[in-house]
Protein backbone atom coordinates (compact mmCIF):
# COMPACT_ATOMS: atom_id res chain seq x y z
CA UNK A 1 0.00 0.00 0.00
CA UNK A 2 1.08 3.23 -1.05
CA UNK A 3 0.98 6.78 0.69
CA UNK A 4 -1.71 7.87 -1.26
CA UNK A 5 -3.54 4.87 -0.30
CA UNK A 6 -3.17 5.19 3.37
CA UNK A 7 -4.15 8.77 3.09
CA UNK A 8 -7.62 7.48 1.51
CA UNK A 9 -7.48 4.73 4.19
CA UNK A 10 -7.58 7.63 7.14
CA UNK A 11 -9.62 9.43 5.42
CA UNK A 12 -12.42 6.89 5.87
CA UNK A 13 -11.52 5.96 9.65
CA UNK A 14 -13.82 7.04 12.45
CA UNK A 15 -10.53 8.84 14.01
CA UNK A 16 -10.15 11.17 11.30
CA UNK A 17 -13.83 11.87 10.24
CA UNK A 18 -13.92 15.17 9.22
CA UNK A 19 -10.28 16.24 9.06
CA UNK A 20 -9.61 18.35 5.95
CA UNK A 21 -7.96 16.23 3.05
CA UNK A 22 -4.90 17.90 2.96
CA UNK A 23 -4.67 17.39 6.69
CA UNK A 24 -4.99 13.72 6.32
CA UNK A 25 -2.29 13.74 3.40
CA UNK A 26 0.10 15.52 5.95
CA UNK A 27 -0.06 12.70 8.67
CA UNK A 28 -0.47 10.14 6.07
CA UNK A 29 2.91 11.25 5.63
CA UNK A 30 3.85 9.71 8.78
CA UNK A 31 2.36 6.67 8.10
CA UNK A 32 3.24 2.87 7.30
CA UNK A 33 1.57 -0.13 7.28
CA UNK A 34 2.38 -2.88 10.21
CA UNK A 35 0.41 -6.58 10.25
CA UNK A 36 0.61 -8.91 13.13
CA UNK A 37 0.14 -11.97 13.29
CA UNK A 38 -2.13 -13.85 16.02
CA UNK A 39 0.10 -13.85 19.53
CA UNK A 40 2.45 -11.55 17.97
CA UNK A 41 2.94 -7.93 20.08
CA UNK A 42 2.36 -4.59 18.79
CA UNK A 43 3.84 -2.93 21.72
CA UNK A 44 5.32 -4.20 25.02
CA UNK A 45 5.03 -2.39 28.33
CA UNK A 46 7.61 0.19 29.30
CA UNK A 47 8.74 0.37 25.92
CA UNK A 48 8.83 3.90 24.10
CA UNK A 49 5.03 4.47 22.62
CA UNK A 50 6.56 5.83 19.10
CA UNK A 51 3.58 5.50 17.19
CA UNK A 52 -0.05 5.85 16.91
CA UNK A 53 -1.60 2.94 15.74
CA UNK A 54 -4.83 2.96 13.84
CA UNK A 55 -6.53 -0.42 13.73
CA UNK A 56 -7.67 -1.23 10.25
CA UNK A 57 -8.24 -5.21 10.58
CA UNK A 58 -8.31 -7.89 13.80
CA UNK A 59 -8.10 -7.33 17.30
CA UNK A 60 -5.59 -6.54 19.95
CA UNK A 61 -5.91 -7.27 23.82
CA UNK A 62 -4.48 -4.96 26.17
CA UNK A 63 -2.79 -7.08 29.23
CA UNK A 64 -0.80 -6.29 32.23
CA UNK A 65 1.38 -9.51 33.06
CA UNK A 66 1.83 -10.12 37.00
CA UNK A 67 3.89 -12.40 37.81
CA UNK A 68 2.39 -15.71 39.42
CA UNK A 69 -0.99 -14.91 37.75
CA UNK A 70 -0.08 -14.23 34.16
CA UNK A 71 -1.59 -11.72 31.66
CA UNK A 72 -4.43 -10.10 32.71
CA UNK A 73 -6.90 -9.03 30.19
CA UNK A 74 -8.04 -5.44 30.57
CA UNK A 75 -9.36 -3.95 27.52
CA UNK A 76 -9.62 -4.64 23.51
CA UNK A 77 -9.34 -2.80 20.47
CA UNK A 78 -10.21 -3.83 16.97
CA UNK A 79 -11.42 -2.45 13.54
CA UNK A 80 -12.19 1.24 13.76
CA UNK A 81 -10.29 2.03 16.85
CA UNK A 82 -6.73 3.54 17.63
CA UNK A 83 -4.09 3.07 19.79
CA UNK A 84 -3.58 4.61 22.00
CA UNK A 85 -2.82 8.81 23.95
CA UNK A 86 1.03 7.94 24.60
CA UNK A 87 2.43 9.19 21.52
CA UNK A 88 1.18 12.30 22.06
CA UNK A 89 1.17 12.43 26.37
CA UNK A 90 4.66 12.34 28.05
CA UNK A 91 6.57 10.64 29.01
CA UNK A 92 5.64 8.75 26.03
CA UNK A 93 5.70 5.08 27.21
CA UNK A 94 3.17 1.95 26.78
CA UNK A 95 1.84 0.86 30.41
CA UNK A 96 0.25 -2.18 28.60
CA UNK A 97 1.18 -5.23 26.17
CA UNK A 98 -0.85 -5.09 22.91
CA UNK A 99 -0.83 -8.48 22.03
CA UNK A 100 -2.84 -9.69 18.36
CA UNK A 101 -5.68 -12.19 19.46
CA UNK A 102 -5.97 -12.79 15.88
CA UNK A 103 -4.21 -11.80 12.06
CA UNK A 104 -4.30 -7.63 13.05
CA UNK A 105 -3.20 -4.95 10.57
CA UNK A 106 -2.59 -1.49 11.70
CA UNK A 107 -1.52 1.73 10.28
CA UNK A 108 1.13 2.53 12.07
CA UNK A 109 2.08 6.87 12.62
CA UNK A 110 4.98 7.70 13.63
CA UNK A 111 4.73 10.03 16.90
CA UNK A 112 7.84 11.87 16.64
CA UNK A 113 6.35 12.76 12.92
CA UNK A 114 3.30 13.53 14.30
CA UNK A 115 4.22 15.52 17.25
CA UNK A 116 6.80 17.59 14.65
CA UNK A 117 3.03 18.37 12.54
CA UNK A 118 1.31 19.19 15.66
CA UNK A 119 3.60 21.84 16.91
CA UNK A 120 4.24 23.06 12.85
CA UNK A 121 0.20 23.46 12.47
CA UNK A 122 -1.28 24.20 15.99
CA UNK A 123 -4.61 24.33 14.22
CA UNK A 124 -4.16 20.43 13.39
CA UNK A 125 -2.39 19.72 16.53
CA UNK A 126 -5.81 21.11 18.35
CA UNK A 127 -7.70 19.08 16.27
CA UNK A 128 -5.80 16.11 17.17
CA UNK A 129 -5.95 16.55 20.86
CA UNK A 130 -9.65 17.26 20.59
CA UNK A 131 -9.84 13.81 18.88
CA UNK A 132 -7.55 11.60 21.35
CA UNK A 133 -9.11 13.17 24.38
CA UNK A 134 -12.14 12.12 22.67
CA UNK A 135 -10.65 8.77 22.40
CA UNK A 136 -9.59 8.91 26.22
CA UNK A 137 -12.59 10.20 27.53
CA UNK A 138 -14.75 7.43 25.76
CA UNK A 139 -12.06 5.04 27.32
CA UNK A 140 -12.57 6.49 31.06
CA UNK A 141 -15.92 6.79 31.00
CA UNK A 142 -16.47 2.82 30.25
CA UNK A 143 -13.81 1.48 32.68
CA UNK A 144 -15.87 3.58 35.11
CA UNK A 145 -18.76 2.02 34.68
CA UNK A 146 -17.25 -1.34 34.32
CA UNK A 147 -15.41 -0.73 37.93
CA UNK A 148 -19.33 -0.78 38.99
CA UNK A 149 -18.89 -4.65 38.49
CA UNK A 150 -23.31 -3.58 37.26
CA UNK A 151 -23.20 -7.40 36.21
CA UNK A 152 -22.19 -9.59 39.53
CA UNK A 153 -24.50 -7.19 41.43
CA UNK A 154 -27.93 -8.65 42.56
CA UNK B 1 -54.31 -14.85 41.18
CA UNK B 2 -54.12 -18.33 41.99
CA UNK B 3 -51.08 -19.81 41.67
CA UNK B 4 -50.66 -22.88 39.10
CA UNK B 5 -48.41 -25.82 39.88
CA UNK B 6 -45.79 -26.78 37.21
CA UNK B 7 -43.58 -29.24 37.49
CA UNK B 8 -40.01 -29.10 36.99
CA UNK B 9 -38.90 -31.01 33.43
CA UNK B 10 -35.16 -30.17 34.09
CA UNK B 11 -33.09 -27.70 35.73
CA UNK B 12 -30.02 -26.32 33.40
CA UNK B 13 -26.66 -24.49 35.09
CA UNK B 14 -26.30 -21.83 32.79
CA UNK B 15 -23.27 -19.88 34.78
CA UNK B 16 -21.99 -20.45 38.46
CA UNK B 17 -24.85 -18.37 39.77
CA UNK B 18 -27.57 -18.93 36.95
CA UNK B 19 -30.33 -21.82 36.07
CA UNK B 20 -32.60 -22.46 33.30
CA UNK B 21 -35.51 -24.03 34.61
CA UNK B 22 -38.21 -26.09 32.04
CA UNK B 23 -41.22 -26.19 33.36
CA UNK B 24 -44.47 -28.35 32.18
CA UNK B 25 -47.97 -27.33 34.07
CA UNK B 26 -48.80 -30.02 36.65
CA UNK B 27 -52.42 -30.24 34.79
CA UNK B 28 -54.17 -27.56 33.13
CA UNK B 29 -53.06 -26.04 29.23
CA UNK B 30 -49.96 -24.61 28.60
CA UNK B 31 -49.16 -20.76 29.36
CA UNK B 32 -49.55 -18.65 26.84
CA UNK B 33 -47.32 -15.54 26.65
CA UNK B 34 -45.94 -12.35 24.94
CA UNK B 35 -42.23 -11.36 24.94
CA UNK B 36 -40.95 -9.56 27.51
CA UNK B 37 -43.80 -10.98 29.69
CA UNK B 38 -42.89 -12.73 33.61
CA UNK B 39 -44.61 -14.84 36.11
CA UNK B 40 -44.77 -14.77 39.61
CA UNK B 41 -42.90 -18.30 40.58
CA UNK B 42 -42.17 -19.58 43.70
CA UNK B 43 -41.63 -22.40 45.44
CA UNK B 44 -43.71 -23.81 48.21
CA UNK B 45 -43.47 -22.28 51.85
CA UNK B 46 -40.53 -19.80 50.31
CA UNK B 47 -42.63 -17.11 48.41
CA UNK B 48 -42.61 -15.84 45.33
CA UNK B 49 -40.59 -13.36 42.75
CA UNK B 50 -41.19 -12.12 39.44
CA UNK B 51 -38.93 -13.90 36.41
CA UNK B 52 -39.40 -12.41 33.02
CA UNK B 53 -40.16 -15.65 30.36
CA UNK B 54 -37.58 -17.08 28.82
CA UNK B 55 -39.23 -19.42 25.98
CA UNK B 56 -40.65 -20.03 23.03
CA UNK B 57 -43.79 -17.43 22.69
CA UNK B 58 -44.77 -20.22 19.99
CA UNK B 59 -45.16 -23.08 22.32
CA UNK B 60 -43.36 -25.63 24.03
CA UNK B 61 -42.58 -25.56 27.69
CA UNK B 62 -42.01 -22.90 30.23
CA UNK B 63 -38.88 -21.42 30.52
CA UNK B 64 -37.15 -19.33 33.13
CA UNK B 65 -34.36 -18.38 33.94
CA UNK B 66 -33.10 -17.90 37.06
CA UNK B 67 -30.10 -16.00 39.21
CA UNK B 68 -29.72 -16.84 42.55
CA UNK B 69 -29.44 -13.55 44.55
CA UNK B 70 -31.88 -14.50 47.58
CA UNK B 71 -33.80 -16.79 49.45
CA UNK B 72 -36.80 -17.61 47.02
CA UNK B 73 -34.19 -17.41 44.00
CA UNK B 74 -32.06 -19.85 45.77
CA UNK B 75 -34.90 -22.21 46.81
CA UNK B 76 -36.19 -21.85 43.00
CA UNK B 77 -32.74 -22.50 41.34
CA UNK B 78 -31.90 -25.70 43.53
CA UNK B 79 -35.22 -27.31 41.91
CA UNK B 80 -34.76 -30.60 40.82
CA UNK B 81 -36.60 -31.97 38.29
CA UNK B 82 -40.10 -33.76 39.28
CA UNK B 83 -40.57 -30.81 42.00
CA UNK B 84 -43.22 -28.84 41.86
CA UNK B 85 -43.50 -24.77 41.88
CA UNK B 86 -46.29 -22.07 42.14
CA UNK B 87 -46.45 -20.38 38.85
CA UNK B 88 -48.63 -16.79 38.92
CA UNK B 89 -48.95 -14.80 34.92
CA UNK B 90 -48.11 -14.00 32.62
CA UNK B 91 -48.06 -10.31 33.48
CA UNK B 92 -47.08 -7.22 32.46
CA UNK B 93 -46.33 -5.84 28.76
CA UNK B 94 -44.16 -7.18 25.84
CA UNK B 95 -41.65 -5.73 24.18
CA UNK B 96 -43.85 -5.88 21.14
CA UNK B 97 -40.89 -6.62 18.53
CA UNK B 98 -43.12 -6.70 15.19
CA UNK B 99 -43.70 -3.30 15.60
CA UNK B 100 -40.23 -3.56 14.05
CA UNK B 101 -41.29 -5.74 10.81
CA UNK B 102 -40.08 -4.53 7.99
CA UNK B 103 -37.28 -2.91 9.33
CA UNK B 104 -34.28 -3.35 11.89
CA UNK B 105 -34.35 -4.39 14.96
CA UNK B 106 -31.52 -4.03 17.64
CA UNK B 107 -31.27 -6.23 20.85
CA UNK B 108 -28.98 -4.68 23.24
CA UNK B 109 -28.76 -6.93 26.64
CA UNK B 110 -26.62 -6.87 29.85
CA UNK B 111 -25.97 -9.59 32.24
CA UNK B 112 -28.84 -11.59 32.95
CA UNK B 113 -31.13 -9.41 30.83
CA UNK B 114 -30.42 -11.59 28.29
CA UNK B 115 -33.15 -14.09 29.39
CA UNK B 116 -36.15 -11.59 28.83
CA UNK B 117 -34.82 -11.24 25.75
CA UNK B 118 -34.62 -14.68 24.56
CA UNK B 119 -37.94 -15.08 24.31
CA UNK B 120 -37.88 -12.09 21.52
CA UNK B 121 -34.86 -13.63 19.87
CA UNK B 122 -36.72 -17.21 18.91
CA UNK B 123 -40.14 -15.44 17.87
CA UNK B 124 -37.67 -13.42 15.46
CA UNK B 125 -35.92 -16.43 14.41
CA UNK B 126 -38.94 -17.66 13.59
CA UNK B 127 -40.10 -14.98 11.09
CA UNK B 128 -36.67 -13.68 10.36
CA UNK B 129 -37.79 -12.89 6.72
CA UNK B 130 -40.46 -9.89 8.31
CA UNK B 131 -37.76 -8.10 9.51
CA UNK B 132 -33.99 -6.39 7.84
CA UNK B 133 -31.27 -6.29 9.71
CA UNK B 134 -31.42 -7.89 13.06
CA UNK B 135 -28.59 -6.91 15.74
CA UNK B 136 -28.18 -8.50 18.89
CA UNK B 137 -25.32 -6.55 21.23
CA UNK B 138 -24.82 -8.38 24.73
CA UNK B 139 -22.89 -7.42 27.41
CA UNK B 140 -21.49 -10.07 29.81
CA UNK B 141 -19.03 -9.95 33.01
CA UNK B 142 -16.84 -12.66 32.19
CA UNK B 143 -16.56 -15.27 29.03
CA UNK B 144 -17.82 -17.54 31.89
CA UNK B 145 -20.95 -15.41 32.69
CA UNK B 146 -22.69 -15.37 29.22
CA UNK B 147 -25.77 -16.32 28.85
CA UNK B 148 -26.98 -19.32 26.55
CA UNK B 149 -23.23 -19.56 25.01
CA UNK B 150 -24.35 -22.14 22.96
CA UNK B 151 -26.89 -20.57 21.64
CA UNK B 152 -24.97 -17.46 20.91
CA UNK B 153 -23.28 -19.10 17.73
CA UNK B 154 -26.45 -21.07 16.76
CA UNK B 155 -28.79 -17.33 16.38
CA UNK B 156 -25.67 -15.91 14.32
CA UNK B 157 -25.50 -18.29 12.12
CA UNK B 158 -29.52 -17.97 11.53
CA UNK B 159 -29.09 -14.48 10.50
CA UNK B 160 -28.94 -12.69 13.61
CA UNK B 161 -25.45 -10.44 14.04
CA UNK B 162 -24.30 -11.08 17.22
CA UNK B 163 -21.89 -8.98 19.14
CA UNK B 164 -20.52 -10.06 22.44
CA UNK B 165 -18.23 -8.24 25.04
CA UNK B 166 -16.93 -9.40 28.59
CA UNK B 167 -16.03 -6.73 31.31
CA UNK B 168 -13.24 -8.60 32.51
CA UNK B 169 -11.05 -10.47 30.12
CA UNK B 170 -9.99 -14.40 31.02
CA UNK B 171 -7.46 -16.54 29.37
CA UNK B 172 -8.15 -17.59 26.30
CA UNK B 173 -10.63 -15.09 25.64
CA UNK B 174 -10.27 -13.69 22.02
CA UNK B 175 -13.43 -11.78 21.55
CA UNK B 176 -14.06 -7.77 23.04
CA UNK B 177 -13.28 -6.15 26.20
CA UNK B 178 -15.41 -3.30 27.15
CA UNK B 179 -19.00 -2.03 27.97
CA UNK B 180 -21.73 -2.52 25.93
CA UNK B 181 -22.29 0.76 24.58
CA UNK B 182 -19.07 0.12 22.53
CA UNK B 183 -20.41 -2.56 20.39
CA UNK B 184 -23.58 0.71 19.59
CA UNK B 185 -21.11 2.32 17.36
CA UNK B 186 -19.69 -0.60 15.26
CA UNK B 187 -23.25 -1.61 14.67
CA UNK B 188 -23.88 1.50 12.45
CA UNK B 189 -27.29 1.06 12.81
CA UNK B 190 -29.99 3.33 10.62
CA UNK B 191 -31.85 5.22 13.45
CA UNK B 192 -34.49 5.72 10.42
CA UNK B 193 -35.79 2.50 10.71
CA UNK B 194 -34.42 0.49 13.62
CA UNK B 195 -36.27 -0.50 16.92
CA UNK B 196 -34.20 -1.18 19.87
CA UNK B 197 -34.78 -3.38 23.01
CA UNK B 198 -32.62 -2.92 25.93
CA UNK B 199 -32.63 -5.21 28.96
CA UNK B 200 -29.82 -5.32 31.63
CA UNK B 201 -28.78 -3.27 34.93
CA UNK B 202 -30.68 0.22 35.23
CA UNK B 203 -27.45 2.12 34.94
CA UNK B 204 -26.36 0.09 32.02
CA UNK B 205 -29.15 1.15 30.63
CA UNK B 206 -29.23 4.02 31.13
CA UNK B 207 -25.70 4.23 29.05
CA UNK B 208 -26.85 2.07 26.51
CA UNK B 209 -29.86 4.36 25.99
CA UNK B 210 -27.31 7.86 25.45
CA UNK B 211 -25.67 5.45 23.14
CA UNK B 212 -28.63 4.69 20.80
CA UNK B 213 -29.89 8.75 20.98
CA UNK B 214 -26.72 9.64 20.21
CA UNK B 215 -26.84 7.76 16.90
CA UNK B 216 -30.19 9.09 16.27
CA UNK B 217 -32.31 6.92 17.61
CA UNK B 218 -35.82 8.65 18.88
CA UNK B 219 -36.79 7.83 22.55
CA UNK B 220 -40.38 6.52 20.84
CA UNK B 221 -38.26 3.79 19.27
CA UNK B 222 -36.08 2.46 22.52
CA UNK B 223 -37.67 -0.18 24.82
CA UNK B 224 -36.35 -0.78 28.27
CA UNK B 225 -37.49 -3.52 30.27
CA UNK B 226 -37.47 -1.95 33.98
CA UNK B 227 -37.49 -3.98 37.64
CA UNK B 228 -38.80 -3.30 40.86
CA UNK B 229 -39.25 -5.24 43.71
CA UNK B 230 -43.01 -6.43 43.25
CA UNK B 231 -45.27 -8.52 45.56
CA UNK B 232 -48.47 -9.18 44.04
CA UNK B 233 -47.63 -8.60 40.47
CA UNK B 234 -51.25 -7.65 39.60
CA UNK B 235 -51.08 -3.55 40.44
CA UNK B 236 -52.73 -3.77 43.68
CA UNK B 237 -49.98 -3.90 45.89
CA UNK B 238 -47.57 -1.15 44.90
CA UNK B 239 -44.38 -2.19 46.09
CA UNK B 240 -42.93 -1.71 42.36
CA UNK B 241 -44.50 1.94 42.29
CA UNK B 242 -42.08 4.43 39.88
CA UNK B 243 -43.85 7.71 40.38
CA UNK B 244 -47.33 6.89 38.16
CA UNK B 245 -46.23 3.83 37.23
CA UNK B 246 -46.33 0.20 38.17
CA UNK B 247 -43.63 -1.73 36.49
CA UNK B 248 -45.77 -5.13 36.69
CA UNK B 249 -48.63 -3.89 35.24
CA UNK B 250 -47.76 -0.78 33.24
CA UNK B 251 -44.20 -2.06 32.24
CA UNK B 252 -41.72 -3.63 32.32
CA UNK B 253 -41.42 -2.80 29.00
CA UNK B 254 -41.58 0.58 28.46
CA UNK B 255 -40.62 3.50 26.20
CA UNK B 256 -37.85 5.56 27.11
CA UNK B 257 -39.67 8.47 26.18
CA UNK B 258 -42.52 7.72 29.05
CA UNK B 259 -39.20 7.28 31.33
CA UNK B 260 -37.64 10.78 30.92
CA UNK B 261 -36.56 11.75 33.24
CA UNK B 262 -37.39 9.09 35.93
CA UNK B 263 -33.90 7.05 35.04
CA UNK B 264 -31.94 9.30 37.13
CA UNK B 265 -34.70 10.58 39.44
CA UNK B 266 -34.56 9.39 42.66
CA UNK B 267 -36.15 7.97 45.41
CA UNK B 268 -39.63 7.20 43.46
Amino acid sequence: MKTRSIAEYLAGHPFFAGLDGESVRELAGCARNEHVRTGGYLFREGGTADHFYVISRGRVALELYSPGTGAHLLDSAGEGEVLDWPWLIPPHRWFWDARAVEPTSVVALDSACLRGKCEADPRLGYDLVQRVAQVMSQRLQATRVRLLDLYGQP
Amino acid sequence: MIPRPFRVVSNRPDTPDTVTLTLEPAGGVPLGFAPGQFTMIGTFGAGEVPISISGDPAGGPLVQTIRDVGGVSHSLARAAAGDVLTVRGPYGTGWNATDAADGDLVIVAGGIGLAPLRSVVLDVLANRDRYGRVTLLYGARSPAERLYPGELADWAYRGIEVGITVDRGAPGWAGRVGLVTALIGDARLNPARTLALVCGPEVMMRFVAAALRDEGLPPGRIRLSMERNMACGIGLCGHCQLREFFICTDGPVFGYDQLDGLLTAREV
